[in-house]
């Protein structure tokens, strides 16, 4: 279940007793309640699961999980066979 | 004792009608259904050659002289939409029908079908915008019909427009013609027609910057027709998506066809938006865009010429027909798998989960 | 798109994948419990590149498919009155009541409109007030504060022509369930990254002491998935039963409590039916007493009704992890997405219908029928 994809908050408006947020999705944006993630800021990201932020995407520790993964993927690149012999002078 | 009642009649209907059932709007949306209804309820009832190919027009051989037949209805809403309007749908809509059968299109016919109390101002406009289509096309509307049903009867305003061209020597495009080895070409970005219409439906609402890419495609296939004659088929993959249009040339052909993912050019609106909606690009409409099976010796010299016509300036290479899985197809995922790409059986529905 | 593209990136899916496959050193069964992580799973097919070792099997992590027949029912009842507007996330459409389903409701001429986010359905209550128009709030823990938040706003605005048909149901009894069962083989478990998103992973590290078994906290792109799978797998290797977070990005132990005070707010738990599973205790959420007027199964007065369900429908076992889609002899035959027999077929996010729609081609040839 849960779909909930993350988008940026370009812009927010107090209405009505509630925060609504600008929020950008790849190249079109919504309307998003941020009932639920008061502290989120212009600039930041959320996951948005039928109209409503669920989350504030941690940026720090996104970007400390996904390093390690490039890591892995780099010495996997290493690991996963010699490299080709150079072509033999004749 | 003479009989003087008359013999009951035979009452035989040559119509397949599935049991229990009502007709569905997914009945309308190009996939499964679609194919269903066509297959049980109209194929048996009119049985021919020409009608029998399903293709996306009917070519008939009429005194030496090959003409594309085709006829097609708008009900597309809202009625007025961002890229155009039911006006210019309706006349890009059978010009690209005739296009894929490789047709130079000449002359349309327009049927409107109102509802009473639509307003004139409107309709003005419609026909303003369908006229502005067909000189662009240079194509003539020549007859038409008008009818007004009761309010609350239609939904405000269908257009039916049926066409006619002419198909030029030696040229035989058909659904039937794929072959394996055959090269899969896109004319350009998926998906902007369908979440142009649904950016304005009530209840999904998004803002977005993306417009229906209506338009003719003749003078694009022409300029493709000028490159290479090797082109087996073209389908302009409106309602159902490119995955619709695959699959009926699959299914037809009796091949199968491999997709790579990641060759696919989609816009990044389009994506945000499927992202968002849970819908999937391949299933969306368009109204500008043709696939074409071509020949693998000649895929680079129609990309080429492809790319130096307007409409078709981000065209790709997306895959490759093979005999591998006939009347399936496949889709390459960026990992290296493989998936289905199944036949919708009613319309992509946005979900939450 | 960014926190998406990056995590579908082939070369570190690789990476990962070798990493299991040079860490697995016997057979193991994995399940994860949201159908929107099965739709990825098979979207990319990842079992294809997992190591025979790894089996996964396909939990009841999906809210559409376990909606009980008899809410489906009310549902159905409800939107076929002629002084109702019936709206609903587009996941519920298709899905089989005893007889028919919305879409056929709304082929008959029934309102039946699908909207995005419940504050569409309540913008709908407000320009129609001739209209009584109910909402068909389904979902786990996820989808359980923006539904609390339409019935709050409804009754604040005493939005009278508004009500909700209620079936949400919580993931933690459900795991229970299937670990206290003699039959279970699943030894690990992928947690609903984004029903955590909303609850935290509290109640799983209870479950985790308690049954002794691994359970990691995981996303919904393919590198999530993997990178779950492989901490769990290194978990069982190393003889660990802990809970894990893959999700960090967007999960945390507490999780969002706003979210989780207007969930306490404006519903309470209660027993729940699970279509094709059953009653499992304290496994669902309705609305509290204040809340009334707004509670469509009140307002309208349906009775509660038992139903059975189609006895080829082998969705029982499928969503226990018991079986495979493949496994049921109805499967792609008499069951389909255009003539389903139960839910797990029709929701894009059952486990049929994902296993029907992404099945790969070698499958074809095995003749499964068209």
């Amino acid at each position: 279940m849960c779909l909930a994809v993350p988008g940026k908050i370009l812009e927010l408006q107090e209405r009505d007793g509630g925060r609504l947020a600008r929020v950008q999705f790849g190249g079109i944006t919504r309307q998003i309640r941020t009932d639920f993630v008061p502290e989120a800021e212009v600039g930041d990201f959320v996951l948005v699961h039928v109209g409503f932020a669920i989350s504030r995407v941690n940026e720090v520790e996104a970007r400390r999980t996904y390093q390690l993964l490039e890591e892995m993927g780099l010495l996997e690149e290493e690991l996963s066979g010699p490299p080709e012999a150079p072509a033999k002078k004749v | 004792m003479s009989e003087n009642r008359k013999k009951p009649v035979a009452f035989s209907c040559p119509v397949l009608l599935p049991a229990g059932e009502q007709v569905l709007l997914g009945h309308g949306s190009g996939g499964k259904l679609t194919a269903d209804l066509i297959r049980n309820v109209f194929l048996p009832a009119f049985r021919n050659a020409a009608l029998e190919k399903l293709d996306d027009q009917a070519i008939l051989e009429i005194n030496g002289v090959r003409l594309a037949f085709t006829t097609d209805s708008f009900v597309v809403k809202p009625l007025f939409f961002p890229g155009g309007d039911i006006g210019s749908l309706a006349v890009h809509g059978t010009v690209n029908d005739l296009a894929m059968g490789g047709a130079k299109p000449l002359y349309l016919s327009a049927a409107f079908i109102l509802e009473e109390g639509f307003p004139m101002e409107d309709l003005a406009r419609v026909v303003e915008s369908l006229e502005r289509a067909a000189r662009e096309a240079a194509v003539e509307v020549v007859t038409g019909d008008t009818k007004v049903v009761e309010k609350g009867s239609g939904d405000g305003l269908f257009i039916n427009t049926t066409g006619i061209g002419v198909v030029p020597e030696g040229v035989r495009l058909s659904a039937d013609q794929a072959r394996p080895g055959d090269a899969v070409l896109l004319s350009g970005t998926l998906g902007e027609h369908g979440i142009a219409i649904l950016a304005q439906r009530e209840g999904l609402e998004f803002d977005s910057t993306i417009e229906s890419d209506s338009v003719a495609l003749h003078t694009l296939v022409a300029a493709m027709l000028a490159a290479s004659r090797q082109i087996r088929c073209m389908r302009d993959p409106t309602r159902g998506g490119l995955s619709s249009a695959l699959n009926e040339i699959a299914a037809r052909s009796g091949v199968g066809i491999e997709l790579r993912e990641e060759a696919i050019p989609i816009r990044e609106e389009v994506k945000g938006a499927c992202e968002l909606l849970g819908l999937d690009p391949l299933y969306v409409a368009n109204e500008g865009k043709l696939v074409a099976i071509v020949a693998a010796e000649a895929a680079e010299a129609l990309l080429a010429a492809m790319r130096a016509h307007a409409l078709g300036s981000h065209a790709q290479i997306i895959g490759a027909v093979t005999q591998a899985h006939p009347r399936t197809v496949v889709m390459r995922t960026p990992l290296g798998t493989t998936r289905i790409v199944d036949m919708l059986s009613g319309d992509q529905l946005p979900r939450i989960c | 798109m960014k926190y998406i593209d990056e995590y579908r990136n082939a070369k570190i899916a690789g990476a990962l994948v070798a990493r299991l496959a040079r860490s697995v050193t016997r057979p193991c069964v994995l399940m994860e419990i949201c159908g929107g992580q099965t739709h990825t799973l098979m979207r990319y097919g990842i079992p294809d590149l997992l190591p025979a070792e790894v089996e996964l099997v396909h939990g009841p992590g999906c809210p559409v498919c376990v909606t009980p027949v008899e809410i489906i029912d009310k549902a159905l009842e409800i939107a076929a009155r002629a002084d109702v507007t019936f709206v609903s996330y587009g996941d519920m459409l298709r899905v089989p009541g005893s007889r028919e389903d919305l879409y056929r409701v709304k082929a008959r001429g029934g309102d039946v409109r699908v909207v995005y986010s419940p504050t569409d359905a309540l913008k709908i209550a407000r320009t129609e007030r001739k209209r009584r128009v109910v909402f068909f709030g389904i979902g786990f823990e996820t989808t359980a504060p923006a539904n609390a938040m339409a019935a709050w706003q409804a009754r604040r605005e005493g939005l009278t022509n508004f009500s909700m048909l209620v079936s949400q149901v919580l993931v933690p009894p459900a795991i229970r369930l299937l670990l206290e069962s003699p039959y279970n083989r699943v030894q690990g478990f992928i947690a609903p990254g984004h029903v955590c998103t909303v609850m935290g992973y509290r109640q799983y590290e209870e479950i985790s002491r308690e049954f002794r078994v691994p359970i990691v906290v995981g996303g919904f792109e393919p590198l999530d998935l993997l990178e779950a799978i492989a901490m769990l797998v290194a978990q069982l290797e190393e003889g660990r039963a802990e809970v894990e977070n893959q999700y960090a990005r967007s999960v945390t132990r507490a999780g969002n409590q706003p979210a989780q005070r207007f969930m306490e707010e404006v519903f309470e738990v209660c027993d729940h039916k699970w279509r094709g599973i059953g009653f499992i205790p304290q496994s669902g959420l309705r609305l509290r007493d204040e809340y009334a007027a707004f509670d469509a199964a009140k307002v309208f007065g349906l009775q509660d009704r038992s139903v059975e369900e189609p006895a080829e429908c082998i969705s029982a076992q499928v969503l226990r992890g018991l079986k495979r889609p493949t496994d049921c002899p109805a499967f792609g035959t008499r069951c389909t997405p255009e003539k389903p027999l139960g839910a797990p077929m029709v929701s894009s996010e059952g486990a049929c219908a994902a296993y029907y729609q992404y099945r790969r081609p070698t499958r074809e040839m095995q003749g499964v029928a068209k």
